[in-house]
């Protein structure tokens, strides 16, 4: 027989003991935790927080450990019901400048921490939360953009003397010029020519002295691709408003972003907060002289009021406010307190400083999205969501002194539309809006009894498997045992290093793993035993045994691989959790089944010089 | 175990059973179709769970007075939990409009919200020809590497076992109409590698047996290799459904039919490795001529771990 290198042995250990090490903080159960942090991001947590927070705790006797993290505090708790309890006092208690978020506070112990051992990552279907899924409406980022050319287009066209009779951005996005004459039309058409180099060239139109100016390839992939760059960020920024601990902001393909919120259970809320495309434009109102066609009307946002004419040209909109903080004026209405970025306030400055006592306009601009249901090819009616902009006036105040950096805006309606406005003034503004195209809620209740029903069947399976093999294989039973279990540390030590995620159907993943890893130890304990029956001395069968199957074992373990690893790039969800449990199960049964069980084997059997039969 | 099984002598028995069962199968698809679930349709679905016995009739009436025409109302797994559904639907909120109505309803009991999913129409036909996309890639593959690994006609004979499988279970769930989502489809594709686990067993040992074997038929040499892997492909099919059985009955409701799939496919994958795949190689008149060239490398020599 094969001698088993003592250098087999210790690679064996050493790997068993790395599993066993690494896949040690998920015995760990987690502490349900408050997290508190300060709103605005130049602000770290700090002992003074900290304190606020002990006090309120220590008031209520409420049984639980504070922490100073790096950049939050943190409330342990024992029960999910003290932690939704400490949330809701806490909220009360602290005033709007801090966030408060729910988060599982993993009770890895330092040592493990200090090594690198965390924990696996439970997917929402586990531990609960939201997952979103939305689209962006790039078409309308075009046309934005379209818009903003448009009015740069008006103002280089007064400044160089050429008169136009139309001007104005179509349906399909292109910007549709009508010239006087053929004369104004070439001149115009030089000028975009030597200055706009975002068109498709040559210029052409059907009508008679007129020019239409389409968007080429790169533009418009430029400007989706930053659009959803932008939406990214922002994104991002509103999620941190939200105050939820481990919070995923993905693209996902060509123009879809995922987000995923684990622990919050109020959608509605999020959903408000993410999807909103909300922001402000400063106007100076319209004069009596101001043309027709620079001036537009807008109700009231509130409904009281006749509307207002306001200048087409936007003196600065939300993108340039610094910060944005809800408040209450000296009447106890709501306002929003805003600082403008060095940029806004000098353009404010200037567009203030020479219209002192003529009013100026804040619009409240919001991209809404409404199903409307159009006819396809085959005649059926289908639903398409469709976006469109609603402009309203919120405050119309006379400009008394030329205004700076900082101001405030009254005339919001209550102190939610206050602080919302704030918040999406900080965050940034959306560059395209976005529909929801998915949203999958898991409540916290099936989360955890999701995670019973996982671990149980695992269980079971497990231990119906074992009995089986070992009232079968008897000794052989024994290594193979040993080997499954050992398939299972390994596993899970190495979803937890990669920081997997693990999910329901990844855990079906992990016991279907359980079950077919047996069959290479079936297909080696086959074989030894024919081996025996042809009438091999036992430690000849097993070498035999061991080195026929492997290539068996081989090609069918890889051709599992393959159809684990296409799963893992064409699948999302539920198809990828499965198909990580199952690509890492291929990989460690190999190693375990084949290498693991013949150095048991080895151990009981090597040494045996005269051996009769074998118990198999 | 040692068995001794004239397997070839129910090939045409088998041919006929596979055949009735694939007509039955494609049959079903046509005219039943799948019952997609939300995933592939697009929709929205809530699950509650109340206190106490819940009332659908009471649960359809609210609905209906709130304005929710086209609802489903069913209980899932136990009386006291409550699947709706709203097949179609386009807007998001649906779900969280649900939840609040019928709270209002109910205000004396706490409603325990189990999950609100919403899908909107054009992902789902998305999710549809991504995962076909997906099955059809894997079956490329899977065919390249047993044509590289072994010989074309291995291949061949693989990928009409794994069609043969595929066909039929997706019949089944289409045949008792049992709702066919992503982790279904997941499931499938697990059946595919599963199937082809044990296609590559079996034919791993015939080419080993059409090397060696002092047989000279190639019926013979499929017949014994069929026998020498029947001991395997038994106790491993056993423990993989001992597993799958406790997925089914403890995994609780949502991995229900994904272990169905499983169970299905395995059943159908181990009777497929036997019969449609080495009939394959009758048919297609594997012999020892086909493998003398071909790869040097034999399981006996190879140097191993």
């Amino acid at each position: 027989m094969k001698r088993y290198g003592l250098w087999r042995y210790l690679l064996i250990l050493f790997v068993l003991g790395l599993g066993i090490v690494y896949s040690l903080p998920n015995l760990y159960a987690p502490d349900p935790a408050v997290q508190i942090s300060y709103t605005s991001s130049s602000q770290t947590a700090d002992e003074f927080l900290a304190q606020r927070v002990t006090d309120i705790v220590k008031n209520e006797d409420f049984d639980a450990k504070i922490q100073l993290e790096n950049d939050y505090v943190l409330v342990r708790t024992d029960t999910y019901q003290n932690q939704l309890k400490l949330k809701e006092l806490l909220s009360s208690e602290l005033i709007n400048d801090v966030v408060i978020a729910l988060n599982l506070a993993p009770t890895t112990p330092k040592w493990l921490v200090d090594i690198g051992a965390n924990p696996m990552k439970l997917g929402l279907d586990l531990r609960g939360g939201v997952h979103f899924l939305m689209q962006v409406d790039t078409e309308t980022a075009l046309r934005n953009r379209q818009d903003g050319t448009l009015q740069d287009l008006r103002i280089r066209f007064r400044e160089e003397n050429i008169r136009y009779n139309q001007a104005s951005v179509e349906e399909d996005s292109s910007i549709f010029l009508k010239f006087n004459n053929l004369l104004a039309k070439e001149k115009a058409e030089e000028f975009i020519i030597d200055n706009y180099a975002q068109f498709n060239f040559p210029l052409n139109s059907n009508v008679e002295n007129s020019i239409q100016l389409y968007l080429s390839e790169a533009e418009i992939e430029q400007i989706e691709s930053d659009a959803i760059d932008q939406n990214l960020t922002t994104l991002r920024n509103r999620v941190n408003e939200l105050g939820v601990s481990e919070p995923i902001v993905q693209r996902q393909g060509k123009k879809r972003i995922v987000v995923q919120l684990p622990g919050i259970q109020d959608t509605a809320a999020a959903k408000n907060i993410l999807g909103k495309t909300a922001t402000l434009e400063f106007h100076l109102e319209a004069q009596m002289d101001t043309p027709r066609s620079r001036k537009t009307s807008y109700p009231y946002r509130n409904g009281i009021g006749a509307p207002a004419f306001l200048q087409d040209s936007i003196i600065l909109g939300g993108d340039q406010v610094a910060t944005a903080q809800a408040s209450f004026d000296e009447n106890g209405l709501p306002q929003v307190n805003i600082t403008l970025d060095g940029e806004g306030g000098s353009k404010m400055h200037r567009a203030t400083r020479g219209n002192i006592g003529k009013r100026l306009g804040v619009l409240f601009v919001e991209q809404k999205t409404k199903t409307i249901y159009e006819r396809d090819e085959s005649g059926q009616q289908v639903p398409v969501q469709q976006s469109y902009e609603v402009k309203e006036i919120i405050s119309l105040a006379t400009i008394r002194a030329a205004l700076g950096t900082t101001f405030r805006i009254t005339g919001l309606d209550s102190p939610s539309e206050s602080s919302e406005l704030a918040l999406l003034l900080r965050a940034g503004a959306l560059a395209a809006p976005m529909t929801f195209v998915e949203e999958r809620t898991v409540g916290p209740s099936l989360g955890a009894d999701n995670i019973k029903a996982g671990v149980f069947s695992m269980q079971l399976g497990l231990f119906l498997v074992l009995s089986f093999i070992l009232f079968y294989y008897r000794v052989f039973g024994v290594a193979a045992s040993l080997a499954l279990t050992f398939n299972i540390v390994l596993l899970v030590a190495i979803m937890s290093t990669l920081s997997a995620t693990l999910t329901l159907p990844g855990i079906a993943g992990i016991v279907l793993t359980v079950g077919m890893a047996v069959d290479a130890n079936v297909l080696i304990f086959s074989r030894i035993r024919e081996e025996l029956n042809r009438g091999r001395a036992p430690l000849d069968a097993i070498d035999a045994g061991y080195n026929r199957a492997f290539l068996t074992i081989w090609d069918a373990n890889v051709t599992t691989l393959i159809v684990a690893v296409i799963l893992l790039s064409y699948g999302t969800g539920p198809v990828k959790g499965f198909a990580i449990t199952l690509s890492i199960g291929i990989i460690t049964s190999m190693f375990t089944a084949i290498m693991g069980t013949r150095a048991f084997v080895n151990l009981i059997y090597g040494s045996k010089k005269n051996l009769e039969g074998l118990s198999i | 175990m040692t068995f001794n099984i004239d397997f070839l002598a129910w090939r045409k028995i088998a041919i006929i059973f596979s055949s009735i069962f694939l007509v039955l199968s494609i049959g079903s698809l046509l005219v039943k179709e799948l019952n997609y679930g939300l995933d592939f349709t697009g929709g929205t679905l809530v699950e509650l769970s109340y206190p106490e016995e819940a009332n659908i009739g009471n649960i359809r009436e609210t609905l209906v007075d709130g304005g929710f025409n086209g609802a489903q109302v069913a209980n899932f797994g136990s009386s006291t939990e409550v699947l709706i559904k709203l097949p179609g639907t386009v807007s998001d909120s649906l779900g969280s409009e649900i939840v609040s109505l019928l709270s209002a309803d109910n205000f004396e009991q706490a409603i325990d919200l189990r999950r609100i999913e919403y899908v909107g129409p054009q992902i789902g036909s998305e999710l549809r020809d991504d995962g076909g996309t997906a099955m059809l890639i894997a079956l490329a593959f899977m065919m390249l590497y047993i044509a590289f690994r072994f010989q074309s006609m291995f291949a061949g004979a693989a990928v009409v076992a794994l069609v043969h499988d595929v066909i039929i279970v997706v019949g089944i769930f289409s045949l008792i109409q049992i709702e066919f989502d992503l982790t279904v489809l997941a499931a499938l594709l697990a059946v595919i590698g599963y199937s082809l686990n044990d296609t590559i067993v079996v034919s791993d040992r015939i080419r080993e047996n059409l090397r060696s074997a002092e047989l000279d038929s190639t019926e013979e040499i499929i017949n014994l290799s069929l026998n020498q892997t029947l001991g395997r492909t038994l106790i491993t099919s056993l423990t993989t459904l001992l597993v799958l059985f406790s997925l089914y009955f403890l995994g609780g409701e949502l991995i229900k039919n994904f272990a169905l799939a499983l169970i299905f496919g395995v059943v159908i994958g181990t009777y497929s490795s036997i019969y449609i795949a080495a009939n394959a190689l009758v048919i297609m008149g594997l012999n020892k001529d086909h493998l003398r060239v071909e790869e040097p490398e034999n399981a006996d020599d190879n140097p191993l771990p």
